[in-house]
């Protein structure tokens, strides 16, 4: 049976947040022997949310060290919760705090790691994943015979566990870290203003605005200074997410007008995010391949392009209006207005 | 304090974007149809690391930068002969599979032994630089798992900027959630950054590049010693392209008004 280490690290305030929780209810749906192992500044609030989970030991490695995300210190802090776990299976979820550590920690105890794993089944204790390759192009069921075999879940795409917390004890793992791990220091997170913020992973729905915004419309102009009111106002009224094609934020390296509220933070695809949203809408955008890998994981999807023949015609999206985004958007934003 | 770096950058090949791939299974396990006759491109985010790398070594007089690759040789030959034209890097070639489907850690094996192989090679001015990701495994785990062979524990995921302060110290920005960065300060090499867009656009073509480059990428590729990735321990039980095409409905002729409808009740729903 496999020992099955459920690692995780706490949030600013010290409890455990979504990504964790779904990587929870991952490692449970595995049977074997669970074990909690949990990293951070304080770790006995986050045992204690989980402390109906099941796990048979709630082991944590604690301290100011552990409070921020540094590839030394949580390096070390989950080898050594490994170790004492003796955990032939790890379940993680894929932070970028874990994404940054965890296959140099399976490196370091001769495992494996799969990292972005969607999909977890257990059939008479052998354990099979699943997770995309080339781009979200292809899906992959893989088992593994090497151990520990790290499994980083990608966030949202399990449900969270949910249970009553309670009080659990825990065993803390002493560490005595080098000053070789303290070469790097954390010193502070950069976010946009709270109203410039367009990255809502939580949001329901995903707009994406393409290159089309910034190109000469019917009249022979190009109206980016109204596109930019428009779309602002629109995420403004919906709390929407903003993703963008790659062509819309690569004018911003050439020098073109764009729209000031974009990076490649926003962008979606081959060289973009995978982000997960229930829905999504598509303006401007022509939906070419590289584009709409990244909305593997977007649930229903629509897009408003004047090309009928646009990669959204062909099977890629739900609904596709052949219309102009200006004219739709700029109703819909007097919709949302009037609370419709 | 400048310090002259020596920036070793990991980075394969991968088929063309534009392509659409198809899985097969051959006898080693999943492969691409064709894998051989699709166009391959650098590895995008691999690229955007020697971009910077090649712009680091710039403003820092007497660096260096060699670009590590594994891949098929007569592949990485073909995307050579662009690449080399971009910036200016010494090739170290290792003939062997690109797919998306070789394992990590044995990728990672063959990498970290090509960069301890570098003659000259000191760690006081060691950066390692890669993709934070590929866009074939897209694991984003070869990288980490290179520097914890070569004991680099200073390693960055996600990676936008990096500036060198005068100190020598080097100022970070790591992409988090929520489109977010965190910033950190490093003491300075050895580190590792797995790069993402960066800052940079892609350089033009600039034949004399080519020209000097050309010279150690031709005998690179001459020397590359050959590799064979076993998997060992790695079952896949299946891979498949996702199931099914959506039945677009293509809505023409409809008002915008009307549409505008449509969309905030659906968006409502
Ligand atoms: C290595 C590589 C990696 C790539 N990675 C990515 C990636 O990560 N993400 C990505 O998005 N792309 C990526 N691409 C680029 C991709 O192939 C496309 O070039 C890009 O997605 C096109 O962006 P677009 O649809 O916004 O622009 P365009 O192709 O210019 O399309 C604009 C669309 O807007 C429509 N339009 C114009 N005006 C209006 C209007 N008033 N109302 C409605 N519609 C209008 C037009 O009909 C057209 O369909 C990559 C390419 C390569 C080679």
């Amino acid at each position: 049976m496999e020992t099955i280490l459920f690692l995780a690290h706490t949030e600013a305030d010290g409890s455990l947040g979504k990504p964790a929780l779904e990587a929870l209810a991952a490692a449970q749906s595995l049977g074997g022997t669970l074990v909690a192992g949990l990293i951070g500044e304080k770790v006995q609030p986050a045992a204690d949310q989980i402390a109906t989970s099941g796990a048979t030991k709630f082991l944590g490695v604690s301290g100011t060290d552990f409070a921020s995300s540094r590839y030394a210190t949580d390096a070390a802090a989950a080898e050594a919760l490994c170790r004492a776990a003796q955990a032939t299976v790890v379940v993680a979820a894929g932070t970028s705090r874990f994404m940054r550590c965890l296959p140099g920690v399976a490196q370091r105890l001769g495992g494996r790691v799969d990292t972005h794993v969607t999909g977890l089944t257990t059939n008479g204790g052998n354990v099979t994943i699943n997770r995309w390759f080339y781009r979200q192009r292809m899906e992959a069921a893989i088992q593994r015979a090497p151990r520990p075999w790290f499994i980083v879940v990608d966030p949202g795409s399990q449900p969270a566990w949910q249970g009553a917390a309670g009080q659990a004890s825990v065993e803390a793992v002493a560490i005595a870290l080098a000053d070789s791990a303290r070469r790097t220091t954390v010193t502070g997170i950069r976010a946009p203003q709270a109203d410039a913020q367009t990255i809502r992973p939580d949001a329901a729905l995903l707009f994406v605005t393409g290159a089309g915004w910034t190109k000469k419309q019917a009249d022979g102009q190009t109206h980016v200074p109204e596109a930019e009111k428009l779309i602002r106002d629109f995420l403004h009224l919906s709390r929407a997410s903003l993703g963008s094609s790659k062509s819309l934020v690569d004018l911003g390296g050439e020098g073109q007008a764009v729209l000031s509220f974009l990076s490649h933070l926003n962008q979606v695809g081959q060289t973009g995010s995978t982000p997960r949203h229930p829905k999504g809408l598509s303006t401007c955008c022509h939906g070419e391949e590289p584009h709409t890998v990244g909305w593997r994981f977007i649930g229903e999807r629509r897009a408003i392009s004047l090309d009928p023949n646009c990669g959204w015609a062909r099977g890629k999206a739900d609904v596709l209006y052949v219309a102009d985004a200006f004219a739709v958007m700029r109703k819909v934003n007097e919709l949302l207005v009037q609370g419709v | 304090m400048s310090t002259a770096y020596q920036i070793v950058v990991c980075g394969s090949l991968v088929p063309d974007p534009l392509q659409t791939l198809e899985p097969v299974t051959g006898p080693g396990g999943p492969a691409l149809k064709n894998e051989m006759m699709l166009p391959a491109v650098l590895d995008p985010w691999a690229a955007h690391a020697l971009y910077e790398a090649a712009n680091l070594a710039r403003l820092t007089p007497g660096s260096k930068v060699w670009l590590v690759s594994l891949g098929p040789k007569a592949k990485l030959q073909q995307v050579m002969m662009t690449v080399a034209q971009k910036v200016p890097f010494e090739l170290v070639a290792l003939d062997g599979p690109a797919s998306g489907f070789t394992e990590a850690a044995e990728v990672a094996a063959v990498l970290a032994e090509a960069i301890q192989a570098i003659p000259g090679l000191d760690r006081s001015k060691l950066l390692v630089f890669g993709g934070w990701e590929s866009a074939s495994r897209g694991a984003g785990a070869t990288l980490s798992m290179v520097g914890e062979r070569l004991g680099i524990l200073d390693q960055f995921q996600g990676v936008d900027q990096l500036k060198v302060g005068a100190d020598g110290t080097l100022e970070i920005l790591e992409r988090i959630e929520g489109g977010r960065h965190q910033l950190s300060r490093c003491a300075g090499p050895p580190a590792l950054l797995g790069w993402a867009t960066g800052h940079l656009p892609e350089p033009k073509n600039n034949p004399q590049v080519g020209m000097t480059n050309m010279r150690t990428v031709m005998p690179a590729l001459q020397r590359a010693k050959a590799v064979k990735l076993a998997g060992e321990g790695l079952t896949f039980a299946s891979v498949a392209l996702p199931k099914q095409l959506r039945e677009t409905k293509i809505v023409k002729d409809a008002s915008p008004d009307d549409i505008a409808k449509e969309v905030v009740a659906w968006i409502k729903q």
